[in-house]
């Protein structure tokens, strides 16, 4: 159990059977008065915010939640197949759980899966992931446009602008948290 | 935590505050910071030190000192607060805590305006200082020229909340409404005292004589952060000690033991009429340095 006392920001607590991340935080407490706990938190799976004020007495039970390692499989349909890479289970996490994060998914990509109870909820992947472009125009030179970049699409179907000289076939570098063209990399 | 320019300011502004007092007679005193009972109080909750405690203010002490028989004292010392931190909390800060023999709290309000008036003109080379007399904070100008604002208790729960301070207690919001819907609206224009406060908050002060549902306390807010606590001190031995059981009864529903402090009652007998206030230097700091948390007026950071 957690008590008031603990909550921090990044804190994850249990709420009504659902876990919660604590996003804002603000101990206050007028001079002679009760110490009040001033709380957002997100809901972990549903995505909801709520703000909330506790007293001292307040406790929270710690959600179970669990990360394991896991490698994407394949996709089929809106279904993503994950395997347990230590006891080989396989499960499978929808598209609309997974949100961007299937702009970066390629087969046999480990990642870690992150579980509430035997639900799993969420996904981190790598912060650098590499994925082949699978199209990209030719520059031309003398494009007035004024930009130095230009678009690819990339093995996932995802579509970012990097440097001219990138070119079908080319492996890149994109950092997951942004979606950011990092370098080109030489195999 | 404060760089070496920090460090020279905050030296800069404690000995400013030592200095107004000593010009007026104060004497400063430095009571045991170590102390073998603590003042009972329901929600503050004290540092054990061996069998003994670390202070959560000096209050016990310095009111033993005037049964001695001095009229004004002040000291600048580290109170000691557990599960206290935060933005505007540190477990270990500074306090200022003065008395005045022979005044009450509107005394006291006035000198606070003086002190604060004095600050500012002396320590006007401070970032949050302009012409020595207005606070520049989050963008807003806050003049020190009196008279400050003074708002009661009720007068306050009327302009920014739909209830009562009585009906706030009896539906146990009071804390959270003063917090959440008074606090951040008060002292934006000039500092402003909020005073009267109903007598079951007020466990040291005394009741006001034509309105014996009140204490004569006040608390001092400048841009929506209190900043000190007043109150014309209870002199009286029996009403003090039922106040005191009150406050036990509170610790014991919580699983907590205090400890009626015997000597202090037998003293408080001796003490004259006199006011007393308490003021959190790093926070006053935090307003002159335009500091946004109070970590960053310490020396140390709780780490």
């Amino acid at each position: 159990m957690y008590s008031a006392s603990d909550l921090r920001k990044g804190l994850k607590v249990q709420i009504d059977g659902e876990p919660y991340i604590i996003i804002d935080f603000e101990f206050s407490k007028p001079g002679k008065g009760q110490a009040l706990y001033r709380t957002k938190m997100r809901n972990m799976i549903t995505g909801n915010q709520f703000t909330q004020t506790y007293r001292s007495n307040d406790k929270f039970e710690k959600p179970d939640l669990e990360e394991r390692t896991m490698q994407f499989l394949y996709s089929q349909g809106d279904e993503f197949h994950f395997m347990d890479t230590s006891s080989y289970d396989q499960i499978f996490i929808t598209r609309a759980q997974l949100g961007d994060n299937i702009n970066f998914l390629v087969d046999n990509m480990e990642v870690q899966v992150l579980y509430f109870g035997e639900k799993p909820i969420d996904i981190s992947l790598p912060i650098f992931v590499n994925l082949a472009v699978t199209r990209a125009d030719p520059w031309v030179k003398g494009d007035t446009s004024g930009t130095d970049t230009k678009p690819v699409t990339v093995e996932t179907g995802y579509q970012l602008q990097v440097p001219p000289f990138v070119e079908e076939g080319d492996k890149i570098q994109i950092d997951t948290r942004t979606g950011d063209y990092m370098t080109r990399v030489k195999e | 935590m404060l760089s070496p320019a920090g460090l020279k300011q905050r030296s800069d502004f404690i000995q400013s505050l030592r200095l107004f007092f000593r010009k007026r007679d104060y004497i400063e005193v430095d009571t045991p910071i170590r102390l073998p009972v603590f003042l009972p109080e329901a929600e503050i909750f004290p540092y054990a030190s061996e069998n003994w405690w670390l202070q959560t203010s000096p209050e016990l002490s310095m009111k033993r000192l005037l049964a001695r028989g001095v009229s004004r004292i002040f000291q600048v010392c580290h109170c000691f607060r557990r599960e206290e931190s935060g933005r505007l909390h540190a477990s270990e800060f500074t306090l200022l805590e003065w008395y005045h023999v022979g005044w009450d709290y509107q005394d006291l309000m006035r000198e606070c305006e003086e002190l604060v008036r004095t600050l500012a003109s002396v320590c006007r080379e401070l970032p949050g200082i302009v012409n020595g007399d207005t606070l520049l904070y989050h963008g807003r100008k806050i003049f020190f020229s009196v008279p400050w604002q003074r708002m009661s208790v009720e007068e306050a729960f009327a302009a920014f909340t739909g209830t009562t301070p009585v009906q706030a207690l009896k539906d146990e919001c009071f804390d959270e409404l003063l917090v959440t819907e008074i606090e951040p609206h008060l002292g934006w224009e000039r500092p402003l005292f909020l005073y009267d406060y109903p007598v079951q908050l007020a466990s040291l002060a005394r009741k006001k004589s034509a309105a014996p549902h009140l204490a004569e306390r006040f608390e001092l807010y400048c841009c929506g952060i209190e900043l000190a606590n007043g109150f014309s001190e209870l002199v009286d031995p029996e009403q003090q000690r039922k106040r005191f059981l009150h406050e036990l009864a509170g610790m014991q529903r919580q699983g907590r033991k205090g400890e009626m402090p015997e000597l202090f009652l037998r003293d408080l007998a001796q003490v004259s009429d006199a006011a007393g206030i308490a003021l959190g230097v790093d926070r006053l700091l935090m307003l002159f340095l335009q500091a946004d948390r109070l970590a960053d007026v310490l020396p140390f950071a709780e780490e």
